[in-house]
């Protein structure tokens, strides 16, 4: 079997297991006890959190443990709207493309009176700074923009933005679950006000990530309850969840760069090779993007009944295809970048680790090559570009 | 848990009667690339009987599968029973569709039908 859905989430290392193992088993007290063994707990918990801090350049009391990504999407957008709107500031800039996470959040905003721009994204799949700049009003509170996108794996240009931000005195939150423990990021010096990050991303568990906020920011809490969080999350914390989403973190930062420059030649690899098939194009900007995203669209082709043939051969991917999603719409990021549906459609994401061997990336580009003709074979649509009564599009 | 069931995924790996009627006397095309899944059915008819049946399907696992399954429901068929055939008779031949796929199924039952009504019109316009 080749995993190639790492975007999708990773197998949990081998230290995050160990670490959570060892925390259920021989700390299992509750961190807010003031006995010895809660206390130890406790001491756990901010270990975790310093980690966390130091390897994105924060404070430890920056950062507050949620759920995952979305958690801290709907946090971080809440927070910000909420301070907004007691300043008379009801104005909200992001872009086409981001996760639902942050754009649900942003649709229900925008239902309580909130005034929502959604950038451009462009054929490459990168929002334009001087977009962000000539975006912002006297009325904008925040400017939302995904560090790098979980579909087409493009990364944005998020320390100019930042500056942009800081500038003109607007809140600056990043969705950064695509990103962090994968490309090296900085909340310092990329000048971000709020980050979102999700364990499961990078080989920690499911259902446990962060919200880097930065001090001074008021967060709201969506769960009310206890004080944990310093009162911004309630609820007896995931110690054991927390403890080896740390130790997975500071293992992905420790072997990043070493991790990068191999997946990246993995992903020019399969790049070079899917290219090769008729009639397909990468989509989103080839250098500017995440070391493990290779994302293309096929001409006359459906992305489901391609993955279920590439599940048959031993390759696990993922589609932007409706038929994948339960809609009737392709994916959103897909026609955010201008692909029409009909080819919108045919997309094939792998997202590799860096498990992956170059015999296996080979092996891949063999059998996408295969299925893609082979489901052109019998496709009309395929059969009408091929006859010129339709016009190739890619 | 399976997205698709054995038989949906015996007729999606092995679609049967799968190509072109070169001599095709009806033939009807349905969906649009919007949606995500379009087919094309060939009818080879003769004296009230569907003799030979073929399809192309640009679509989804289940698309393919109940393309398959409705030419092999067709296939040797009168014309009087070709026109009972529902897209729930097709799902049910696959065993079930998950409930959000059950549209592939009622494509296969449009391409039938608008095939055969190819087949009507060219016949009453007479050749
Ligand atoms: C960019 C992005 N944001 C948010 C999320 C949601 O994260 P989680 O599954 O941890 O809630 C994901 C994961 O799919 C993601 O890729
Ligand atoms: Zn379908």
């Amino acid at each position: 079997m080749i995993y190639a859905d790492q975007a999708a989430t990773t197998r949990m290392s081998e230290a995050a297991i160990n670490t959570m193992v060892s925390v259920m088993k021989e700390n299992y007290g509750n961190p807010s006890s003031l006995y010895s063994f809660g206390q130890r707990a406790k001491e756990i918990l901010e270990k975790a959190r310093e980690d966390i801090a130091e390897v994105i350049g924060a404070s430890p009391e920056e950062i507050l443990f949620t759920s995952g990504g979305s958690e801290s999407d709907n946090q971080a957008i809440l927070s910000a709207a909420e301070l907004g709107r007691r300043n008379g500031k009801t104005h909200i800039i992001s872009s086409a493309f981001e996760h639902h996470a942050v754009l649900h959040t942003l649709e229900k905003l925008k239902k309580s009176g909130f005034d929502i721009t959604l950038l451009d994204v462009h054929e490459n799949g990168i929002v334009s700074p001087e977009e962000v700049r000539n975006a912002i009003r006297e009325d904008t509170c925040l400017v939302t923009i995904m560090y790098a996108n979980n579909e087409i794996g493009t990364i944005q240009p998020i320390s100019e933005i930042g500056m942009i931000c800081r500038e003109r005195n607007v809140l600056f939150h990043t969705d950064a679950v695509q990103a962090v423990g994968h490309i090296p990021l900085n909340v310092r010096t990329d000048q971000v006000d709020m980050l979102s990050a999700s364990a499961h991303k990078f080989h920690g568990p499911k259902g446990v990530g962060f919200l880097y906020a930065r001090k001074g920011i008021r967060l709201s809490s969506l769960i009310e309850g206890g004080a944990q969080e310093k009162g911004k999350r309630a609820g007896t914390e995931n110690v054991p969840g927390i403890a080896a989403m740390a130790a997975a973190l500071k293992e992905a930062a420790d072997h990043l760069e070493e991790r990068a420059a191999k997946v990246s030649a993995l992903r020019d690899r399969l790049i070079r090779g899917l290219g090769q098939i008729p009639h397909c194009a990468l989509n989103g900007d080839a250098v500017r993007r995440l070391p493990g995203n290779v994302n293309f669209c096929f001409e006359g082709i459906e992305g489901e009944s391609l993955l279920l043939l590439l599940d048959d051969k031993g390759i696990e991917a993922s589609s932007g295809s409706a038929c994948t999603s339960g809609s009737l719409d392709p994916s959103h990021v897909l026609l955010a970048i201008g692909r029409v549906h009909d080819v919108a459609h045919g997309s094939l994401r792998l997202s590799i680790g860096e498990e992956l061997t170059e015999e296996e990336a080979d092996y891949m580009i063999q059998f996408v090559q295969e299925v893609v003709a082979y489901l052109r074979g019998f496709s009309p649509v395929w059969r009408d570009l091929c006859a010129g009564k339709t016009r190739f599009i890619l | 848990m399976a997205l698709y069931s054995e038989k949906v995924m015996d007729h999606f790996r092995n679609p049967r009667n799968v190509g072109v009627i070169e001599d095709a006397n009806g033939i009807g095309e349905v969906g649009n690339a919007k949606c995500g899944d379009i087919m094309k059915m060939y009818l080879k008819i003769e004296n009230d009987i569907v003799q030979d049946v073929k399809f192309e399907t640009f679509g989804c696992g289940s698309a393919i599968a109940s393309s398959s399954m409705a030419t092999e429901l067709i296939k040797g068929q009168p014309l009087s029973e070709v026109r009972k055939l529902t897209n729930k008779a097709v799902a049910e031949a696959l065993d079930g569709l998950p409930a959000y796929k059950m549209h592939c199924s009622v494509l296969a039952e449009e391409a039938i039908q608008s095939a055969l009504e190819d087949y009507e019109r060219r016949k009453q316009s007479g050749e």
